[in-house]
């Protein structure tokens, strides 16, 4: 007779039969070493030109030199680990505005819960990248101005900063709605009535009842968005918009290698290598919230 | 009556969507006359303010705004003097409506055989080979696809021309690009949607009854598994036609996309709130003919 598992660790057990997301979390962590160490210990530096310029990729350059004779490898996941930050930060922000806003609005009810959720319905009818474009070009010299004021060392990271906070402020909506829709369930469960009999506060059933039964749906639609926003965060770079030079994240690359497409000469290592890294980023985090979702969704017992 | 309601409830959102971007614009700092190359002085920028009623309150260039819009009138450009914005848009807004419908037509048109056949010879090379294409396409983000498409098909090993708009060869590239991540979403739907329909009851009644394969596969199976591509239809061709920017940046395709950047870092006031109100009713009334078209083709569909 085996003993019996909590729910957590059958989740687990599921997650860890799960092949396609066990070697995404494996490729992860490696990327993610690769991102932290890669810059530290390559013999070139990211920002650091040389006489090697469209160097193809070597034994030296592995992953060839751009215009500027830098080295590709290490520009590379020195890009990779801006975009990695920006995914985390972001969905950081994202998970405590959209987590925060579903808590008030499920919990309250009535009025307020109508109106928040009109609220989301509007900004949702907005194409969502339009949005991004117009809040991002609108608000960043705003945001300059007051990060200025508040705090003048940071002023230099002002761009990355920004975008922390306007892809997290865009991308809460879903996980609003659904964290809504869960409280609301939860909320007139015999065990939070119960709870509420024997005279719980508010902040009691809120973080002792309520918040750690959301925490599974959470954490699916949380790796979810990382993804997104590391796709927003390039997407915007590929613009012109997000990470400004010296500073590069994956997206940037692309743009820059794709600037370099000419008919005489085809540089293909400066697309291929930064795109194909932003490729397999987004797939493995995509594979491994499929398996989060599959393995924490009870009815896939 | 359920259209009724949803049509009516679009007046007061454009409202809120419009004076909401009027109200984040204006909030920004900076005007639509800093950057001209040369600062003008005092004089000049108030006579140009006055010209474009930006030294009015906000709520009233609002009201004046809302009140021109209403009889069709959206404003001159502040960049493009002399242009107003529903020029630029009548100008634009075909070339990104016809690349949108193409690399529509091309994700709908590739999506749905490889769906199809995926689902059918499961578990079969096929079923392989197709799942890792389709994986790959949803995975390489557009801004990728495209550079590598134009340096493989253009200029390796020129079958196709590299960039612009205008000869139908010119289309095949930014067509793709823009079409491949959707043809992949669309494969996977159908491929879904075909692996449950076959193992439903029905499709085992028909087998039953004697019908040759084909006959289950396309008139019986066809026919409900294509569901989700349908629903799903509405939003990607939203997406389409306002996410084609990118493609356009590649290909240096003369379509509005561009001046959604363009306006909003210039605070070209009119020409933004413009475009955020067209690509706004594209989203919406996209959505609204999927629903439409959902309840004409699955008669269990009942709205209130």
């Amino acid at each position: 007779m085996a003993e019996a598992l909590t729910p957590n660790q059958r989740a687990w057990l599921r997650l860890r039969r799960n092949k396609p997301a066990v070697v995404s979390a494996a490729f992860l962590l490696l990327m993610l070493a690769l991102a932290l160490l890669v810059p530290m210990l390559s013999p070139h530096a990211a920002d650091h030109g040389s006489d090697a310029q469209f160097a193809a990729p070597g034994a030296i350059h592995w992953f060839g030199t751009d215009v500027h004779g830098r080295d590709v490898f290490t520009r590379v996941f020195a890009g990779a680990r801006i975009s990695l930050l920006v995914g985390a930060v972001g969905t950081a922000v994202s998970l405590v505005i959209g987590v925060c806003w579903g808590l008030v609005a499920g919990y309250v009810g009535g009025r307020l819960d109508g109106l928040m959720m009109r609220f989301v319905d509007v900004l949702y009818s907005l194409p969502s990248i339009i949005f991004v474009i117009v809040l991002i070009t609108t608000l960043e010299t705003l945001f300059k101005r007051l990060l200025t004021q508040i705090a003048p060392e940071l002023s230099g990271s002002a761009r990355l900063l920004f975008l922390f906070v306007g892809l997290g402020a865009v991308s809460w909506l879903t996980m609003a709605r659904i964290v809504r829709g869960q409280v609301l369930s939860l909320r007139h469960r015999p065990f939070v009535l119960a709870s509420q009999a024997l005279g719980a506060g508010h902040a009691r059933i809120l973080f002792r009842h309520i918040l750690p039964n959301v925490t599974g749906i959470v954490i699916v639609y949380l790796t979810l968005t990382v993804p997104a926003i590391v796709l927003y965060e390039s997407f915007l770079s590929y613009l012109g918009l997000g990470i400004q030079p010296p500073q590069a994240s994956l997206g940037t690359l692309i743009a820059e290698g794709a600037a370099q497409i000419n008919p005489i000469r085809v540089y293909w290592w400066l697309v291929v290598c930064p795109g194909s890294v932003l490729a397999l980023t987004l797939l493995a985090l995509n594979f491994l919230g499929d398996g989060l979702r599959d393995a924490l969704d009870p009815r896939a017992e | 009556m359920f259209f009724v309601k949803r049509i009516l409830f679009l007046v007061p959102l454009l409202l809120v969507i419009s004076s909401l971007s009027f109200a984040l614009l204006r909030l920004a700092p900076g005007g639509p006359f800093d950057h001209d190359r040369a600062p003008a002085s005092p004089e000049v920028e108030r006579l140009l303010r006055a010209r474009y009623h930006l030294d009015e309150p906000v709520w009233q260039q609002y009201g004046r705004w809302l009140n021109d819009a209403l009889h069709g009138d959206f404003g001159l450009s502040l960049k493009y003097r002399n242009h107003t914005v529903t020029d630029i848009i009548r100008q634009g807004l075909p070339v990104s409506l016809s690349l949108g419908l193409l690399a529509f037509g091309f994700a709908v048109g590739v999506g749905i055989p490889v769906g199809f056949f995926t689902a059918v010879r499961r578990g079969e090379w096929v079923d392989w080979g197709g799942s890792f294409l389709v994986l790959l396409s949803i995975c390489v983000p557009g801004f990728v696809i495209g550079p590598l498409l134009a340096m493989i098909f253009a200029l390796k090993l020129h079958w196709l021309p590299p960039a612009l708009w205008g000869a139908p060869l010119q289309a095949v590239l930014p067509m793709v690009t823009l079409g491949l991540y959707f043809a992949g979403r669309v494969a996977r739907l159908m491929r879904e949607g075909m692996t449950q329909t076959l193992q439903s009851e029905f499709i085992r009644t028909a087998r039953a009854k004697g019908l040759s394969e084909f006959a289950v596969l396309t008139r019986h199976a066809f026919r409900l598994a294509v569901m989700p591509v349908v629903s799903y239809s509405g939003p990607m061709l939203a997406d389409l036609l306002t996410g084609s920017f990118v493609v356009e940046s590649i290909f240096q395709i003369p379509g509005i996309g561009v001046f959604i950047v363009d306006s909003s870092r210039s605070r070209d006031y009119p020409l933004v709130i413009g475009l955020v109100l067209l690509y706004a009713v594209l989203l919406l009334v996209m959505n609204l003919v999927v629903d439409l078209a959902y309840g004409l083709l699955d008669p269990r569909v009942k709205y209130d």
